[in-house]
Formats: C-alpha cells, sequence, structure tokens
C-alpha cells in the first residue's frame, strides 16, 4: 500500500453528489436505517429532559470557559505534558503538521503505522502523505479499516462506513482479503480482528486522536468501544497524538459531564467501552506502554473561527455527531456528498474556517434550518444561527469585507441589484401602488420561465385583483361587520 | 516567529479586552441524578455491565482464586497471564502451587519486547485488580503500574478482574475526588465497562472487536 489510495470518483459538486446520492437506493436505505435507530438510542439515554437540560448547560459553559482561556491553557496543558515525559508539537498548517510527524518516525525510522479513530489525521490526509513516504500507515477501527480497505473517507465521524451494509463489507472482505462471504457480522469482525492483531503487534508507531486534553494534569483522554485506541496508543514503541487546538479543557473534573454528554449524544450509551487517560510514556521501571508519546496540536483554520466571537462557538464541538443524525439533509444525502472532513452541520459550520467558504459555498444553504441540529447539540452550539451568518457572508460584496476564510464567494451584483429593487419597491408606497397596478393589469404578460421553478412548476401569474383592492372593497360593502 | 507563538499570538489578540468566563461548574449535575444506597451500588453496576455481555459472580477474598480456577477449567483454557508482584498475584500463585493440575500460569515479569508474540498470541486469559468500581455506569476503574502492566487488560480474550465491593462508588465525579486523581495521574487510567466492542457494521453490536472477548467481573463481597 505505498501507492496513494485512490478515493472513489463522485460528481464534483454538492449539487451534483446530492442528486446521485438521492438516486441511490441502497445508499438511503443505510442511512435511513442507521440514523432512525441513532436518535432512538440518544433519546433513551436522556430520558430526563431537565437532566439533560442541566448537562447541556453546563457542557456550554465549560467548553466557553475554556475557549475563553485558550491560550493560557494550550500553554498550561504543553508545561504539563512536558513534565509528564510527553513532547508536545505546534502545526499552523495540516502540511506542517504532516510534516511534524513525518520527522518523528523518520527519527525512529518507523515504516509501519497503526492508527486509532482521528478525524484530525483526516484533516491532514496523513495516510496519503506517509504512504508517498513510503510509510504504510493502516486504520484500526473497524468502520475506518473498511472504508480505507475500499478505498473510500468516513461518511460519518463516529461510524465512518455506515453508507455500507454487511454484504458490501462481506464482499469487499473476499476481494481484497481472500476469505470466503458471509452474512455474519460477528464473522466480519473476526476478519478484521485477525487481521489487524498482526499489525497492532508490528507496528513501530500508534497514531490517535484526543477527545479531551486535560490542562491540569497533562493528560490526553480518549474514548472508543474497540480497543483499538488502546492498542494504537499502548503496543507500539512510540504513540503521536494529533489533535485541534479546540481539545483542551482546564480541569480533570471537567470531563465528567462532558464524557456523558459526548457518550449518550453519539451512542445513546452511558459510556464507552473503554475511557482511556494517558498522561505520559512508559516509566522506567514499567513493562509496556510506549517509550516516546508526542503531541501534535494542530490550527489548521481555527485561530480564524476563533478571531471572530460568534463563530468562535464552532470551537466547542466535542465531535458526537448528534447533529448528523438528527439532520434530515444528512439522512437523505450522506455523508460523502459533502466532500470534505467534516459532514452534516457540524461540517457545514467548522470547514469554511479550514478550506474557505469559497470551497463549499454550496454547504451554508444545504439546510432546511429546521434547528433539529442546534436542539440536540450537546454544547449547544447555535449551529442554524451560525448556518444563517455563513449565508450572509457567501454574498458579501469586496467592499463589505467578508470577515469568514473565503467569504463572498457567491456575491452577484444581478442579485444584489434585484433585492434593492426589491428593498426599493416594499418601503416606497408610490413606488409599491404604480408596481400593483402594473402587475394586476399586465400580469399576464409575466415570463412563463422563471428559473429552475418553472422546471417542476406552473409559473405564477399575479391576480387580477390584488389584496388590496380585495380588502377595500370588501370594507367598502360593510362586510365583515359585527 | 514559531508555528506556537504564531498560534498563540492570534489567539491573544482575539481576546484582547475580554475576561475569562467565571467556573460555575455545579458537581450536583454530575452527582444528584446518580447516587445510590449503598446496598443497591452493586446491584446496578451488574445489571449495567450484564447489559454488556460482562459476566460478574459474587466470591469471598478466600474463595476467589478457586473460582478463576473453575472459570478456565470451564473454558478449557490452557494458560492464565498473572501479576506476580501484586497481593492478588500471590494469594492466586499460591493457590495454584495446592495440589492438582492447573492451567499454566503465566507471569508479566519482563518487558513487552522480551515476549510480544506470545502475548498476542498464545495468552488465552488474564487476571487484573482494579482500584474499584462506578455504579453509575457500570464501569471499573483499572490503574496499571509495573506491577500489572496495561496489556494485562487488553490483549488476552479473556480477562478476568477483581473488584472489592467496598470500592464501588456511585458516580465518576466521585471516585475521582474521592482518590484524588488529579493530584496523581498514573501513566495510564482506564475505565473498562465491558468486553471490547464494535456496532460499525450496520450497526450491529459485536463483542470481541480488538480486546478481550469476554470480561469476567469477581467481585469480593467481605473486601
Amino acid at each position: 500500500m505505498s501507492q496513494r489510495i485512490p478515493v472513489r470518483e463522485l460528481a464534483d459538486s454538492f449539487r451534483g453528489r446530492a442528486s446521485e446520492a438521492l438516486a441511490d437506493d441502497q445508499l438511503r436505505t443505510n442511512f435511513r436505517v442507521a440514523m432512525d435507530s441513532l436518535m432512538k438510542k440518544r433519546a433513551d439515554a436522556f430520558p430526563d429532559e431537565d437532566e439533560r437540560e442541566g448537562l447541556r448547560e453546563q457542557g456550554n459553559h465549560i467548553k466557553a470557559r475554556a475557549l475563553s482561556r485558550l491560550p493560557d491553557l494550550l500553554e498550561q496543558l504543553e508545561e504539563k505534558l512536558t513534565d509528564n515525559g510527553v513532547k508536545v508539537h505546534w502545526a499552523e498548517t495540516t502540511e506542517e503538521a504532516n510534516r511534524i510527524v513525518h520527522a518523528i518516525i523518520e527519527a525512529r525510522q518507523g515504516s509501519q503505522v497503526v492508527k486509532g479513530k482521528s478525524m484530525v489525521s483526516e484533516e491532514m490526509e496523513m495516510n496519503d502523505y506517509l504512504a508517498e513516504r513510503g510509510i504504510e500507515c493502516l486504520e484500526s477501527d473497524m468502520g475506518e479499516y473498511i472504508v480505507q480497505l475500499d478505498g473510500e473517507k468516513p461518511s460519518h465521524i463516529i461510524m465512518p462506513a455506515i453508507h455500507k451494509n454487511r454484504r458490501q463489507v462481506s464482499k469487499l472482505f473476499h476481494d481484497k482479503l481472500g476469505v470466503d462471504e458471509t452474512d455474519d457480522v460477528n464473522e466480519l469482525i473476526q476478519v478484521g480482528r485477525r487481521t489487524l492483531r498482526t499489525k497492532f503487534m508490528e507496528a513501530d508507531v500508534g497514531v490517535s486522536g484526543v477527545n479531551f486534553a486535560i490542562a491540569e494534569t497533562g493528560t490526553l483522554l480518549l474514548v472508543e468501544n474497540e480497543g483499538n485506541g488502546r492498542m494504537s496508543t499502548t503496543a507500539p514503541p512510540m504513540h503521536i497524538a494529533v489533535t485541534g487546538i479546540e481539545k483542551v479543557v482546564e480541569n480533570l473534573r471537567d470531563v465528567v459531564p462532558l464524557l456523558s454528554l459526548l457518550t449518550r449524544s453519539a451512542l445513546g450509551q452511558p459510556i464507552t467501552t473503554y475511557v482511556n487517560m494517558i498522561s505520559g510514556p512508559r516509566k522506567a521501571d514499567e513493562l509496556d506502554g510506549p517509550e516516546e508519546v508526542h503531541l501534535v496540536l494542530l490550527d489548521n483554520g481555527r485561530t480564524g473561527a476563533f478571531a471572530d466571537a460568534q463563530m468562535r462557538q464552532t470551537l466547542n464541538c466535542i465531535r458526537c455527531g448528534a447533529c448528523m443524525n438528527h439532520c434530515p439533509v444528512y439522512t437523505r444525502v450522506g455523508g460523502h456528498t459533502y466532500g470534505e472532513v467534516y459532514p452534516g452541520p457540524i461540517g457545514k459550520i467548522v470547514t469554511p474556517h479550514m478550506v474557505g467558504l469559497e470551497k463549499v459555498p454550496d454547504h451554508p444553504s444545504a439546510s432546511s434550518l429546521c434547528g433539529a441540529c442546534g436542539e440536540v447539540c450537546p454544547v449547544k452550539i447555535p449551529i442554524p444561527e451560525l448556518l444563517q451568518r455563513l449565508r450572509q457572508e457567501n454574498v458579501k460584496s469586496p467592499a463589505e469585507q467578508p470577515k469568514v476564510k473565503g467569504g463572498g464567494a457567491k456575491y452577484s451584483r444581478r442579485e444584489r441589484a434585484i433585492w434593492r429593487f426589491w428593498v426599493a419597491l416594499n418601503t416606497s408606497p408610490v413606488f409599491y401602488r404604480l408596481f400593483l397596478w402594473g402587475a394586476t393589469r399586465f400580469g399576464r404578460l409575466a415570463p412563463k420561465k422563471a428559473g429552475p421553478w418553472t422546471d417542476n412548476h406552473a409559473a405564477p401569474v399575479p391576480a387580477r385583483k390584488s389584496l388590496h383592492d380585495l380588502a377595500r372593497t370588501h370594507l367598502e360593502k360593510g362586510e365583515g361587520q359585527p | 516567529m514559531s508555528a506556537r507563538s504564531n498560534i498563540l499570538g492570534r489567539l491573544r489578540a482575539s481576546l484582547a479586552d475580554t475576561r475569562p468566563r467565571p467556573d460555575d461548574f455545579d458537581e450536583t449535575l454530575v452527582t444528584g441524578p446518580w447516587q445510590y444506597p449503598p446496598q443497591e451500588r452493586i446491584k446496578r453496576l451488574r445489571s449495567l455491565m450484564e447489559a454488556v455481555q460482562t459476566e460478574l459472580h459474587l466470591v469471598t477474598s478466600e474463595s476467589w482464586p478457586a473460582k478463576v480456577e473453575a472459570l478456565l477449567e470451564a473454558r478449557g483454557l490452557a494458560n492464565l497471564l498473572y501479576a506476580p508482584g501484586t497481593d492478588h498475584g500471590r494469594q492466586l500463585a499460591a493457590h495454584w502451587q495446592a495440589g492438582g493440575a492447573k492451567p499454566e500460569l503465566l507471569a508479566y515479569d519482563r518487558p513487552v519486547e522480551a515476549w510480544k508474540e506470545d502475548l498476542f498470541w498464545k495468552v488465552e486469559a488474564s487476571l487484573t485488580g482494579t482500584v474499584g468500581g462506578i455504579a453509575a455506569t457500570g464501569s471499573l476503574v483499572l490503574w496499571p503500574d509495573r506491577h500489572e502492566p496495561r496489556l494485562m487488560s487488553l490483549l488476552p480474550p479473556l480477562h478476568i478482574a477483581l473488584l472489592k465491593a467496598s470500592e464501588v462508588e456511585d458516580n465518576l465525579y466521585t471516585i475521582m475526588q474521592r482518590q484524588g486523581w488529579s493530584a496523581a495521574m498514573p501513566t495510564n487510567l482506564l475505565l473498562v465497562s465491558g468486553p471490547s466492542k464494535t456496532a460499525d457494521i450496520e450497526q450491529v453490536l459485536a463483542y470481541g472487536a480488538h480486546g478481550p472477548k469476554e470480561l469476567v467481573v469477581l467481585i469480593l463481597e467481605d473486601a
């Protein structure tokens, strides 16, 4: 696997991919079934509304407090980790983060990497970067392993292979690993277990993400069910953790409510099978654990989001995925349609800071603003509000100086002129009456084609009498009086 | 300029003229709904752990080594990894010496590098202690150290854990405070709440993903 992993070809625009996804019955069924089940599990995990709301409020306060002291906490985290024997690195861009990771691996002459699940490493496209330099980088989370084997990208941040059913996985294992096909999920998992166990044993480096970095104690906390995260961070002689700068919290006690919110919101579990708290490399007298532990802190646009008090709230995110599970758009079009690392509602509000709004101009409007995402968010990110803000940033003229990276991509003079006309029409009584007079008399001259609307609908024809006219006649006749 | 100073500089500039938010952490939110009378704690821990396919047995501080032997025998296992430098390790070894053919006892007494292949493929079961349990979530707290290394609770397909009934606390917050975790975190601190599992294919729950396929908890009622 030394060459670049081919990623399946999809249409090159959000709209194109959405049309493809909507026409794929299998994909839609896979997502519908999964999302319904995840929504139910979350609801069952929070039977008491008051308890849930109290906890969400607290989650929000903990993250807001951490962000309000972010530079201090990052320094404290670095100091504590350094005292504990962990080496801390800083990267402004994904390119820089990849270079750091590569240099660390080179210094140890490593050639095999096993990875626990890490969305930040997806941001970095670390697998490709290392593969191009002759280092095998194998995903070890079952879902990640499946999508990597098929040359795909994850379609959900906590359920990477949610778009596939068991038959598709069985066929994949048969084709790639030469095992017999089976409909038994247990057997499929055992195939993954056997294959990956050899890799855990042989790997010189384990890479993982971080769920919470605790400044007070210098601890990296990871949650998982499979044990692959523990394997990746314990079995190889070196562990490299990569994380975004927003993952730091102040105190160990702060993770108690956040952990509860995370696992219940994500999977409806009271807790994950493993909560793995790492505070340093193997000590001189210990018999296992990595001899070296590194932490790479990545910016990649986060300081840009941080600079805007409203958009800063995107950094509250604890990556539970509840917003996508509850999103009517995500459920229908699936994760790959978004074409970026983070899909769904959260993806729409964090991606612009990383890649620029001009690269994802359709994302903010691919939403019905139904509000479900904001309602379920465990740290109360007002996602619909931020989507509206991005819609505004999207159409700002250069003179209006968009504040979000890549803003103004959808600015159109024509659209702006139409809106100016609309505003003038509705704020000037004379102009408005004149328009009404014309519309009611010459309405049938209105164009029969009105953009995409008339592809599926009849063109609107203004009525002969306006509502104002009808009301006036009605009142003059004295009808409707008590 | 280094990445570090650039990042910190940008963050500081964005925070100019702002004040840190107050620490309004309210512990009752994470303790209030999760309190149980002492006799209920074990019951709750048990039902939550059984719901995720964990086997639990009530034993005594005298009888547990015999139970371990019986568990291995029932499964026809050939060996057991143990920690010879711990109290429970010594008690187990003493029981093993007293008569009868038993599965082989393997001591984790050398660095992982010295026998990695055996640890990954040959060891069939392990026995470890715990430093407590959590009733609210059905969790064990493991505090690996030089006597009882981390991989013991991860590599063998069967993991047997000893839990003292008196060390089961109501919730994570309580046990964290009572044991003073934040003052002295070990290299690796673990919460374990069942055998390894995954639902990555069609959300169908499958046990034995990468860690132990089976978790057995022996609750020492008199300890």
